[in-house]
């Protein structure tokens, strides 16, 4: 009775399975798409392995949906089906479909052999997936390096491109060092309150006394967290590494990643109740707006101009975690959604513009573009106008539920830091709306038409933008349900 | 009377407009129809907007075609419109300008015709949206939605300097307008809603915690954004670039309505959620607006061009808006807001004359005309009895205002009414003596000889502005019936306070 009691205890269930079913369904994909790419010719293998990849994507969406019905934890306790992680799920699957449906166009005019890429593209989706419903320690940090290991290689896809070379090793030696931080961080924490489970780590710490070793362990693991998400002062990768690597992976990488580990960062921040957060996340947060902002003031590149953006962003969002969870959480879910849709959508645009090499990057590429390619300048702009935060946009409602999280937890400091931010950063975004419709073109910058994937994708990150900008409701009412599911 | 026509009237008034501007989307390039089928929106706008003064209940003080529905659940965002005397007019003045901007740029806008009257649809329902949203959020939403359009019509189809002055207007009010989303956030931090009645009732029944600390500091995050568009005296550089460089078009909606919206802020909420702190800052708002009155009529007097005249003189007409509100005196805001419409009428009516002159010779300076009389008799006319309004001629729109303001801050203290009454002569300088130096004498330029007069359409949008001008100063009472109750019921925390500080 007793040996099959413990037989039970080591072996999975069926139930167990289905808590990881999305990241199952995204790694069968993956292999599919790694196993049939030598049997391909390279011209045909494009469209037909980025169509299995888009098939992945789009069934890991269901099986999310399917997983919903079956909340609970699996395998030891190690990953929690909830109504967070569903939602980081769905986003980080709908990120992925519309990243595929980006890089079809793209693959053909890179010449990039299309396997290895698609298949990276979901291996990193799995990382992503399982990041936002583990809750043990080193099962978030293997899931990061899952996550990691791919973006590094895909930030390197451009091969033809030294910077894109340039780019793909910086980040790989920076990110390892970063994640190196991470786990020291879990090492300590473990040593605090001898537990990785997020859940037992939380009870230790709000039961008494809190070791200083908690402290150190916090700040490590928000060390390795935050070059991840680059937040200020861990930015200093970003730039160089987004203007390399290819501008579908940018847009990958600046979104499915990032909102997997700022789930990450709820889990720990929130569920775990990490001691001195408030003071460390106020100055990151503070750092990041104005560092991310200042710097974009002065880009050219537009693709180093979303880098800078992208810390800001970050820097917004983290504003949210230094509000009390039933504010911060829904507003910091809503804002990574908004983000990834503003952003995926912009990059989109961007890799398109961009043409063989990537050789029309600089503002001055887009200058006319408002009279060459007006449905392109206008779904561009729309994308920009909600990165400043202009109502009727996703943008706006984003940034408002983040600083009147924050003012009800009283950081009239930061809302103040942060609504002066978005008042510098309309500037820059400003500056490349006036390029594209008050300046002429002063070469012939080609821009070839919109082909369907690509449409598809700008269709759905531009009807979300929107969706998000006027009918807020639904989304928000979800993340704070979520919120309360946490708070009992 | 059907009632559900007046609960939908506001929807429909505000954004028939933007539907206008999204079948346009649709439609094919052939500037022609594009023309019409604007012209017929805005004009269908403007009807319809005419059922509001003509239902009107003009005894009652409560806002009224009010619509109230639940918009967003968290936060609470209602979809509240609604009029009083004062909002209700300037929905009809934006109507009522915007058909005539589609007339003015009828052949001066001729590159991408269709983004152009795409955008100036939009701008008009932000416009109306700001003046009939009764919730806060829902008033900034439209506050910002106006920049857009704007900053774009100035700088896609501006003159020279076009990008610096969008930019510049852009940056200037997004700023600004920060302040005042700070301020609402934390009122609805404090309240739990955006509702317009609500939070005055809540401030004024002491029921917001910590409210007498942050008063201060909220009154001025709304005040500044509010000043930086009207514009009051330190805030005012924008305003020059913006409108040297707009289209004729834009001139006419930015100085016939978008400033408005400032003085039409300060009326609403800086009055109607702050009285007291309205009453211990109005001296020096009021030095400020004197400052305006007198500065811009100054700067206006040695302005070698002419759209920048008119712009300095719009600073000095707001200036006299200013001055009204913060007498809190029946006669100054019954005045300020018959001068927001009457500035309305007339600058845009003075913007769309130098438009036409700009078609036909490329330049605003006054230097480069000289003896237009001779040949553009029609026009010389039109801009004479235009400018006599402008100026304040009794019995033309112009005096009325002027007179009710200056009554009005007389009442408060004599030296504001008698600083302000100087602005009055300075008009006459400036206007009278630029009349004299474009119209008068012999023709100096041969070029000028030649030049056509107005055409059917010209004159097509020049006569419903004159017409308004004649009306308005002949019969304000039309006007000022529906504003005296709406003024009223501002003033009434007011009289309260004065209770108070008296004792009686």
């Amino acid at each position: 009775m007793n040996s099959a009691n413990d037989l039970a205890q080591v072996i999975p269930q069926a139930a167990d399975y289905v808590r990881i079913l999305p990241e199952i369904v995204l790694a069968i994909f993956g292999m599919i798409v790694m196993v049939l790419d030598p049997w391909m010719d390279e011209r045909r293998s494009q469209k037909t392995l980025g169509t299995i990849a888009l098939v992945g994507s789009l069934a890991a969406l269901v099986a999310t949906l399917f997983q919903s019905q079956y909340p609970g934890l699996g395998f030891w306790d190690m990953v929690r089906v909830d109504s967070f992680s569903v939602f980081f799920h769905f986003l980080v699957a709908a990120v992925t479909a519309v990243v595929i449906l980006t890089s079809y166009e793209y693959m053909q005019v890179q010449r990039i052999r299309a396997g290895e890429y698609y298949a990276l593209v979901l291996f990193g989706a799995v990382g992503m997936s399982l990041m936002s419903s583990a809750v043990e320690l080193v099962l978030i940090f293997i899931a990061l390096e899952i996550s990691s290991i791919s973006t590094y290689i895909l930030a390197g896809f451009r091969r033809r491109a030294a910077i894109s070379s340039e780019s793909s090793v910086k980040y790989f030696l920076l990110g390892s060092f970063a994640t190196a931080f991470f786990l020291y961080g879990v090492a300590l924490m473990f040593g605090a309150t001898g537990s990785t489970s997020i859940t037992v780590i939380g009870e230790a710490l709000r039961s008494g006394d809190i070791p200083i070793l908690a402290f150190v362990g916090v700040a490590f693991m928000f060390v390795g967290l935050g070059f991840k998400v680059a937040a200020a002062p861990f930015h200093v990768w970003t730039p160089d590494v987004y203007e390399g690597a290819p501008a579908p992976v940018v847009g990958f990488m600046s979104t499915a990643p990032k909102a997997a580990v700022f789930a990450v960062l709820l889990r720990i921040m929130f569920e775990a109740d990490a001691p001195g957060r408030l003071w460390l996340i106020w100055v990151a947060a503070a750092l990041s707006m104005t560092v991310g902002n200042l710097g974009a003031l002065v880009q050219d590149n537009v693709k180093r101009l979303l880098a800078y953006s992208s810390i800001a962003h970050a820097g917004y969002l983290l504003v949210a975690y230094a509000a009390l969870p039933n504010n911060g959480i829904p507003a910091a879910m809503f804002y990574t959604a908004t983000y990834a849709a503003m952003n995926v959508g912009a990059f989109a645009v961007i890799s398109h513009i961009g043409g063989e090499g990537e050789r029309y990057v600089t503002l001055e590429d887009y200058e006319g573009l408002g009279r060459r390619n007006p449905l392109l300048a206008a779904i561009l702009t729309i994308f920009l106008l909600s990165l400043i935060g202009i109502p009727i946009t996703g943008g706006f409602f984003a940034k408002f539920y983040v600083f009147s999280a924050a003012l009800q937890a009283n950081l009239v400091g930061l809302v103040i830091i942060g609504v002066l931010n978005s008042a510098v950063a309309s500037y820059y975004y400003l500056r490349l709306i006036v390029v594209m419709y008050m300046r002429e073109a002063r070469e012939e910058v080609p821009v070839s038409p919109i082909p369907l994937g690509l449409g598809a994708a700008l269709a759905i990150s531009l009807a979300a933008t929107i969706y998000l900008g006027v009918l807020p409701g639904r989304l928000l009412d979800y993340a704070a349900r979520t919120a309360a599911e946490w708070a009992r | 009377m059907s009632t559900a026509l007046d609960n939908s009237m506001l929807t429909l008034v505000t954004f028939i407009p933007l539907a206008g501007a999204l079948l346009l989307l649709l439609f094919p390039r052939r500037d022609r129809d594009i023309r019409l089928f604007a012209l017929v929106v805005s004009l269908l706008d403007f009807v319809l907007s005419l059922h509001l003064p003509v239902h009107f209940q003009r005894g009652q003080t409560a806002f009224q075609y009010e619509v109230n529905n639940q918009w967003i659940s968290n936060p609470n965002i209602h979809y509240h419109m609604g009029v009083d005397g004062v909002s209700m007019w300037l929905v009809v003045l934006t109507s009522f300008l915007t058909p005539l901007c589609v007339l003015i740029s009828w052949n001066s806008i001729h590159e991408r015709v269709k983004e152009f009257f795409i955008l100036l649809l939009v701008l008009q329902t932000a416009l109306i949206g700001v003046f009939v949203a009764l919730d806060l959020f829902l008033f900034y939403f439209f506050w910002e939605a106006t920049l857009i359009p704007m900053a774009l019509l100035i700088g896609i189809y501006g003159h020279g300097r076009r990008v610096y002055a969008a930019v510049k207007f852009f940056l200037y009010t997004m700023v600004a307008s920060m302040f005042m989303l700070a301020a609402i956030l934390w009122l609805y931090a404090k309240t739990g809603t955006f509702d317009f009645v609500s939070i005055q009732t809540a401030i004024h029944n002491g029921q917001v915690e910590n409210f007498s600390g942050a008063a201060l500091w909220l009154f001025l995050g709304f005040f500044i954004a509010f000043a930086v568009k009207v514009p009051v005296f330190p805030f005012h550089t924008w305003l020059p670039d913006a409108h040297v460089e707009a289209p004729t078009a834009g001139s006419v909606l930015l100085a016939g309505v978008l400033l408005k919206m400032g003085t039409y802020g300060m009326f609403r909420f800086n009055l109607g959620l702050f009285p007291e702190q309205s009453r211990s800052n109005a001296s020096w708002i009021m030095v400020l607006a004197l400052i305006g009155i007198v500065y811009g009529a100054l700067v206006a007097m040695v302005q070698p061009n002419m759209k920048k005249l008119i712009a300095y003189s719009s600073i000095s007409h707001l200036g006299f808006v200013v001055l009204g509100i913060f007498s809190f005196t029946q006669a100054g805001l019954d005045g300020a807001t018959f001068v927001m419409l009457a500035h309305g009428v007339s600058t845009g009516a003075l913007f769309m004359l130098a438009g036409i002159l700009y078609e036909r010779r490329h330049t605003y300076e006054i230097a480069e005309f000289g003896g237009l009389a001779t040949p553009m008799p029609v026009y010389a006319t039109f801009f004479l009895f235009i400018m006599l309004a402008s100026v304040g001629l009794p019995l033309l729109n112009g005096f009325v205002g002027e007179f009710l303001v200056l009554s009005g801050a007389f009442r408060d203290r004599a030296v504001y009414g008698v600083l302000g009454a100087t602005g009055v002569i300075w008009s006459a300088c400036y206007l009278l003596w630029m009349y004299q130096r474009v119209f008068y004498g012999k023709v100096t330029h041969p070029v000028n000889l030649s030049l056509p007069d107005l055409s059917g359409r010209e004159r097509a949008a020049l006569w419903p502005a004159a017409a308004a001008a004649l009306v308005m100063g002949v019969a304000p009472l039309l006007w000022l019936n529906s504003i005296d109750p709406a003024v009223q019921t501002a003033l009434a925390p007011f009289a309260q306070l004065v209770g108070k500080v008296v004792g009686r």
